[in-house]
């Protein structure tokens, strides 16, 4: 079924009758070529490009709840690559070029918007830091402008700019960044899947390994076990849950991060705004209401909820460069388990037990990740080699010393 | 989340600053012939389960004491909560 604006018009005429499933709704097999772990948008996206750019189809994803049930259905949405380190930059400046093609590649409207990002500064010192960070994107292609106070003032003069604590001095402003409807991502990377052969396997929840000499033979499901050549893992929140089973502790700990989300209003942003002084960010959706998030929770849970006190946090940071929300009042909040690893960066690697495969550690970032973590993890099972753009994601990182520090905190774990 | 401190009494969570994991208490010694390796696996590497966990909340807004809080990673209820000091010296960590 291909969707175009004729369909639309045909099926208006004709009674809506032409509409079918967007994916089929397949037993598992006894066993596939690769089994991936996981049905959130990494592993469909990985699905998707396994069949498409290597023309892998014998797959299935298999997912314990529902398509899009994690965090791939919980995030605020945020595109963006304006990271600075070698080992990041040029991973995220591919995936924010396969967003700006993934609508046509995937015959799917995933309402990606480029709308544009603001990273706020409010000091001298973090001037010359985005100075610098700009630079380093600039570098690796993508797109940076660096706007003093009146450039600012000029997008949006409503900001609280003379804050006593927390004046306004400029940002840093990536255009190309944006927004995209998170569930459309996960639905369109299924079906991208689904129509080239590989079969989503929903409520099916692996519970094991099957691992003889060191090799991974296939996994055992709440449907049975399933024999598979290569697993691919991708459980975000749940990766040391999952990988425990296979006898492996991870450089990882699961913490809760909350979102929220206003009554409608006009269209009053322009595009995603971020506090440089605390943790805020802070986006209006295509309905009108303002999604916002802020910091973790802070300690370890699996609880898809979190507490009052960031609540009072975040409202606190939107109402240091934003007072004018201050009476909006806030529908919906929710909560999603994060894989938060040691230093803030993913891992898409092999690990020591011959095809088994592992993928997290995305912390809050792996919304924007999600095609080039995909794209890159196909290609990591297709051919046994990193892709060049996630070469420095590997599970050892720690113990050679050379862990992706993008936020410069020197080499301490417990920073996140 | 309200902790309850074995000396102060009922606290709200937001007075604390959170540790992780109180395994950390159990460094490792630095002169070990392993203790590269140990220490990687001290810094780095966490159980991080889903249920009945132990970890350190230091009272930052309160009397400065590091606790141990058996907490229920699935639930956030809190089993028990003991003096980080006591945990360490039953370990024989004072010696
Ligand atoms: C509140 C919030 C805001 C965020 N905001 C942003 C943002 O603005 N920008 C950004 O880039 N990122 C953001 N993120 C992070 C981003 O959402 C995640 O990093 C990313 O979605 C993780 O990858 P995923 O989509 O594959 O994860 P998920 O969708 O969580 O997929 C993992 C899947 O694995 C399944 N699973 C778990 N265990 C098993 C098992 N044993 N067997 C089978 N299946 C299993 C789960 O059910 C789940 O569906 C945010 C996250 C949250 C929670």
């Amino acid at each position: 079924m291909h969707f175009s604006g004729f369909k639309i018009i045909k099926e208006a005429l004709t009674g809506h009758k032409g509409w079918k499933p967007t994916w089929r709704t397949p037993d598992p097999k006894t066993e596939y070529d690769i089994v991936i772990v996981g049905g959130g948008g990494h592993g469909l996206a990985t699905a998707h490009y396994l069949a498409k750019v290597h023309g892998i189809t014998n797959v299935a994803v298999l997912e314990k709840g529902w398509l899009g049930s994690g965090n791939i259905g919980r995030n605020t949405t945020i595109v963006r690559s304006n990271y600075l380190l070698p080992g990041n930059e040029p991973f995220y400046e591919w995936s924010m070029k396969l967003w700006e093609g993934l609508e046509q590649d995937l015959n799917y409207n995933a309402m990606m918007s480029q709308r544009g990002i603001l990273n706020l500064c409010h000091s001298d010192a973090q001037r010359d830091a985005f100075a610098r960070r700009g630079n380093a994107m600039i570098m690796a292609g993508a797109d940076a402008v660096l706007l003093d106070e009146t450039g600012v003032r000029d997008m949006c003069p409503y900001l609280d700019f003379d804050n006593a604590r927390f004046p306004i001095r400029g940002g840093l402003l990536q255009p190309r960044a944006g927004t995209a409807r998170h569930d459309a991502v996960a639905w369109g990377y299924a079906r991208g899947a689904d129509s080239r052969g590989v079969d989503i396997i929903q409520i099916c929840e692996v519970t094991g390994f099957q691992i003889e000499k060191g090799v991974c033979k296939g996994v055992e499901t709440s449907r049975g076990r399933i024999g598979a050549k290569k697993v691919a893992v991708c459980v975000a929140g749940s990766s040391s849950r999952v990988m425990e089973q296979a006898g492996m502790r991870l450089p990882i700990e699961s913490h809760v991060l909350q979102a929220f989300v206003s009554e409608g209003l006009k269209p009053v942003l322009p595009g995603v705004i971020t506090f440089g002084a605390g943790h805020f960010y802070i986006s209006q959706s295509d309905k009108g209401g303002l999604v916002f998030g802020g910091d973790i929770d802070g300690y370890n849970t699996y609880a898809q909820r979190g507490n009052l006190p960031v609540v009072e946090d975040v409202c606190e940071g939107g109402m240091a460069i934003m007072p004018m929300i201050g009476r909006a009042r806030m529908l919906r909040m929710w909560g999603g388990v994060m894989d938060m690893s040691m230093d803030g960066s993913p891992f898409i690697d092999k690990t020591p037990i011959e095809g088994l495969y592992f993928n997290g550690g995305w912390c809050y970032g792996g919304f924007k990740a999600t095609p080039a973590s995909g794209w890159c993890y196909a290609h990591l099972l297709a051919t046994d080699q990193p892709h060049p753009v996630a070469t420095e994601y590997r599970l050892d990182r720690f113990r050679r010393g050379r862990m992706i520090d993008e936020r410069g905190a020197g080499a301490q774990p417990n920073l996140h | 989340m309200i902790i309850h401190h074995p000396l102060l009494g009922p606290r709200d969570a937001a007075e604390f600053y959170v540790l992780g994991d109180a395994a950390l208490i159990d460094r490792p010694d630095g002169q070990a012939e392993d203790a590269a390796e140990r220490f990687y696996g001290y810094l780095y590497l966490r159980d991080n389960p889903a249920g009945e966990h132990r970890e350190l909340w230091y009272h930052e807004q309160g009397d400065r004491s590091w606790l141990v809080v058996t907490r229920d990673t699935l639930t956030h209820e809190i089993k028990k909560v003991e003096l980080a000091r006591d945990v360490a010296l039953q370990k024989g960590r004072g010696q």
